[in-house]
């Protein structure tokens, strides 16, 4: 296992912070809706979330978690929406229970998901937003998952040794029974498209 | 006879359907019935709160009104889906505002919430509900010598639901496998995540993940791996091929979910609890242990 040290810590960004740095830190403070807030300004930068987080101790992640909040609260809005740490959380919110701060760190990890995505303002590259909006797409749909359509949105991005892996393992799956060759789908669909309309516009078109 | 309001979630529909099949199997042998809900959607995995945090909760709220509907408490055997549901009902219990603007939208398919119905996983309901005596008392067929890995995962456990909850040393799963007969096996990471659906949008983190907690289990010397979860099933079990290509090891570790494993030891027969749909067979650790077994009471 890797340890904490082994965090990758990028050099300091170039770009100035605006000129208005609360700004930034109290948009993202406000981004959980149901929880009302998230106590972001509270951080003392003790680090425990980089070192419980078994992706950024793995050091795949280009900003670590806490590195993350200190950007925040510096104010550096770009370069917090294109780093890649939120959308390499795995949602394990170990972060979250050990946080010495009461920060849900997952939720937050959750929030800027959102407002990348809202923004369209996220990494390039990444799977994680369009494997995310091709899943609510489906179940808008059809109220319920369906593996094959998702597999589009990240089978491109593979190479040909991954590609192989993946039909071999998808072969053996579908001997034992646990593909599903058609899409299941809720029986009050109608009802259920209705009830997604409070919430958000749908259009039209299908 | 206590009864729930089951929401399998889409995972046991197919992918999972051995973990369906096995809880429904082991509730009925211990007098636990689950009652599925009649029209169930999706809870949104993750995605949904990757998307837009109003409508996942709208659609967890959906679930839970028709569970209220049943007038019973919901339980749910993926921790996935459990985390969601559980969740959705605290902060909707909490703000009025929000359980308001959201049962206008449920009204479209005449459903309300009001919180009544509690959310559990299933594990809980052995652990607590049945009771671990119970559990023990019924065991027909003690699985004796088996070595047993029990992984938690996440979300059953994190974020905490309730404030004094030990989610740090937490024993539950391993008192459920000592009930079974079989011998619960400490390791470090039995907490740690599976890369959960990063397994999707991020491969190379989620492998290592994968493969640092299976060498972490055989380690402890575990002949079986049993999880709470269909996506900590999938990871382990599933990529093992691709974790042995990329990080040149040879691991063959069965994992079986724990009402698999209950199953066995309850003394329903392995085809009845979906064992022989895995792609590392998990009879052959099973039947090993069973050989030792005499000899080890022997020594």
């Amino acid at each position: 296992m890797s340890t904490a040290t082994a965090v990758a810590e990028p050099a300091a960004p170039s770009a100035a912070p605006p000129e208005n740095p609360m700004s930034f830190v109290e948009e993202i403070n406000h981004l959980l809706y149901a929880s009302k807030g998230n106590p972001i300004n509270t951080c003392i930068q003790c680090g425990t979330c980089s070192a419980t987080c078994p992706v950024a101790s793995g050091g795949f992640m280009d900003n670590s978690p806490r590195r993350i909040i200190a950007l925040i609260r510096a104010g550096f809005k770009e370069q917090v929406l294109k780093a890649n740490t939120f959308w390499y959380c795995a949602s394990c919110y170990q972060c979250t229970v050990r946080c010495p701060r009461n920060i849900d760190i997952a939720e937050l990890m959750y929030g800027l998901k959102r407002y990348t995505v809202w923004k369209t303002e996220h990494q390039e590259g990444l799977i994680g937003p369009v494997f995310s909006e091709t899943f609510v797409k489906m179940i808008l749909r059809t109220g319920r998952s369906y593996e094959p359509v998702l597999a589009p949105t990240y089978m491109f991005t593979y190479g040909l040794p991954e590609m192989i892996q993946e039909a071999t393992m998808g072969t053996a799956l579908m001997l034992k029974g646990r593909l599903p060759l058609l899409p299941a789908r809720i029986k009050r669909l109608d009802n259920f498209k209705r009830m997604i309309k409070h919430i958000i516009p749908l259009g039209d078109k299908e | 006879m206590k009864s729930y309001a089951y929401f399998p979630g889409c995972s046991l529909e197919k992918m999972a359907h051995s973990y369906h099949i096995s809880a429904l199997e082991t509730s009925r042998a211990l007098g636990v019935e689950l009652r599925e809900l009649e029209d169930w959607n999706c809870c949104g995995a993750t995605a949904y709160f990757h998307v837009d945090e109003l409508l996942a909760y709208t659609l967890c709220a959906r679930n839970l009104a028709m569970a209220e509907q049943q007038k019973l408490p919901m339980v749910a055997p993926c921790s996935g889906c459990y985390k969601n549901m559980y969740f959705t009902r605290e902060h909707l219990r909490h703000d009025a505002d929000l359980a308001e603007h959201i049962n206008a939208a449920l009204a479209e398919d005449n459903l309300s919430f009001s919180g009544e119905s509690k959310v559990h996983h299933l594990i809980e309901v052995f652990v607590h509900d049945v009771g671990l005596a119970q559990v023990k008392a019924s065991v027909k067929n003690p699985l004796k010598g088996l070595r047993v890995a029990p992984y938690y995962g996440c979300q059953i456990l994190r974020p905490r639901k309730q404030a004094k909850e030990n989610v740090e040393q937490p024993t539950f799963f391993e008192d459920l496998v000592a009930a079974c007969g079989a011998e619960p096996v400490p390791y470090p990471l039995r907490l740690t995540c599976c890369g959960g659906a990063l397994i999707i949008t991020n491969r190379e983190a989620a492998l290592s993940m994968v493969r640092n907690l299976l060498e972490s289990a055989i380690q402890a010397r575990a002949a079986v791996i049993v999880t709470a979860c269909p996506l900590c099933q999938v990871n382990l079990e599933c990529y093992q091929k691709q974790v042995n290509k990329e990080f040149g090891t040879d691991y063959k570790m069965p994992v079986m979910y724990f009402t698999q494993l209950m199953g066995l030891a309850l003394g329903i027969p392995p085809k009845r609890l979906g064992i022989g749909s895995e792609l590392v067979a998990v009879m052959p650790a099973i039947r090993e242990a069973q050989e030792a077994a005499p000899a080890l009471a022997a020594k």
